[in-house]
């Protein structure tokens, strides 16, 4: 039984959860710029910074190159560097992502997800998101404000770890979580401090006493291995994710892991799905339920390191699955989790099909999630990608 | 020439953890010119020496000893900083130079 702490309940939106759980952890170097819908987050945290309540060095850069590049220079100095953005800002620091990751670089990144122009939207989805999923972060999605808090915690805890050295970013839907004020139960200060510990870097620029080169050259002798080692990075994610989740537990009675199994046991088909849209496909899978339809739903928590496995495993006793992405891997077979679901279920004859929802903020409404259960039990298929919720 | 190590040998995220390491990475691979001496005419003015932008040529007290083609990426700065007059390094294709 977990054992209770002290704790208090506040409402928060998701800005302002995850900039309270970067007040706790008391980072030592902020490198940010603003982006709606992040910028709520970093206006919450400077405010700390302006009242003393933490030592952080907040860095108002010029762009999300620079902030990304700053953090990467504060990591590389040997301290806990944090930063946050969104959509267009993530884009602006796609190289330097690459570069945090290769140097192995636990900087922690709040990303409020966004949709990328053209043409121009302030809104959800997770295209942003998705276009740095091969860059050597970690990624673990939020369903709602608690979430966003009691990843953010997480996260610190999952990139530092000697195994692991890992950029981490933890994601919160635009506007639906980020501007939404829900009640969450925070951790006491000191609390979340002990949980995440004292950073002590593997090395820094800034020790003398043992001078060091980062950011250096591989040429083609060695840059494959160094790509291979961060790969190994990853295979250890998985552990640590499953053992600060476990100490999470034991803290708080909040349960956490790569999947969410909401009424799988004896499921004939089942949704999969990330972010706050869980939280729709919860109530109408509770719908379906109550009419004796035998409705599950998986909600995907961490997407890089993706949990092949788990899924695999959680998914095989069903009729068929259906993956709802908010976003679109243009060209593709169908969006971006569902062919890692796919090739997750590779040699099992279940169907999985593919549906898009929601983007540019487009509102995921239970009628839209019943549909894409009622397709699944009525043996439709199609092959193509379907949407949610788009007019023809 | 060290032996390339595998990926668990290697220092992460790229760090070098100590100075000197150049040393012992062999750069002699990427010449596509070599430089060859004659010690007839060189007057031992060490302008090479100074130049080299990869400490590659040897020299002992105050004279020509040789090229260290470990490191001589074949630049060819040496033989441009040879005196006209003097001439004693030349570039030759290290096609020359096999079998």
């Amino acid at each position: 039984m977990a054992k209770r702490l002290s704790t208090k309940r506040l409402a928060l939106t998701g800005n302002e959860a995850v900039a309270e759980a970067f007040k706790q952890v008391n980072p030592d170097v902020a490198a940010v710029f603003p982006i709606t819908p992040q910028t709520e987050l970093m206006h919450k945290f400077a405010e700390y910074v302006n009242d003393g309540k933490v030592d952080t060095e907040l860095i108002a850069v010029e762009s999300e190159h620079s902030a990304m590049s700053a953090a990467v220079g504060a990591a590389a100095g040997g301290v806990r560097a944090i930063t946050a953005t969104s959509a267009n800002g993530l884009a602006l620091m796609w190289e330097i992502l690459y570069i945090a990751a290769g140097m192995r670089l636990p900087i922690v990144m709040a990303l409020v997800n966004r949709s990328l122009g053209g043409p121009l939207n302030i809104h959800c989805d997770h295209g942003d998101a998705m276009g740095a999923r091969d860059a050597g972060w970690i990624h673990i999605y939020s369903e709602n404000t608690q979430e966003a808090y009691d990843n953010t915690l997480q996260a610190f805890r999952i990139a530092e770890h000697r195994e692991v050295m890992l950029p981490t970013m933890i994601t919160l839907d635009g506007f639906i979580i980020s501007h939404t004020t829900e009640v969450l139960e925070i951790l006491d200060d000191e609390t979340a401090k002990s949980f995440v510990g004292e950073y002590k870097p593997l090395t820094s620029l800034l020790n003398p006493d043992q001078p060091v080169t980062m950011g250096s050259l591989a040429l083609p002798d060695y840059y494959f291995e160094h790509k291979r080692q961060l790969v190994e990075g990853m295979y250890n994610a998985p552990r640590v994710i499953e053992q600060v989740a476990k100490e999470y537990y034991e803290l708080t009675g909040r349960q956490y892991g790569f999947l969410e199994n909401y009424r799988m046991e004896d499921a004939e088909a089942a949704i999969v799905v990330m972010g706050s849209a869980a939280g729709t496909t919860k109530e109408v899978v509770d719908s379906l339920r109550d009419r004796g339809v035998k409705a599950g739903m998986i909600k995907l928590r961490v997407f890089r390191p993706f949990p092949h496995e788990q899924l695999a495993n959680a998914l095989s006793h069903l009729n068929s699955v259906a993956v709802l992405d908010r976003c679109i891997s243009y060209g593709a077979q169908g969006g971006p989790v569902f062919g890692e679901v796919r090739s997750a279920m590779y040699g099992k004859t279940i169907p999985v099909h593919s549906y898009i929802y929601g983007l540019g903020g487009r509102d995921l409404t239970p009628h839209m999630v019943e549909s894409a259960y009622n397709d699944l039990f009525e043996g439709k298929s199609d092959p193509r990608m379907r949407y949610l919720g788009l007019r023809e | 020439m060290s032996k390339l190590k595998g990926w668990k040998d290697i220092p992460i995220g790229a760090i070098v953890p100590h100075g000197g390491t150049a040393f012992d990475y062999e750069t002699g691979s990427w010449r596509s010119f070599r430089p060859v001496h004659d010690r007839d005419k060189c007057i031992d003015c060490l302008d090479c020496w100074f130049c080299c932008p990869d400490n590659a040529i040897l020299a002992e007290e105050g004279k020509f000893k040789g090229f260290d083609m470990m490191h001589c990426k074949g630049c060819g700065i040496c033989a441009k900083v040879c005196p006209p007059k003097v001439g004693a390094i030349t570039m030759k294709p290290e096609s020359d130079f096999r079998e």
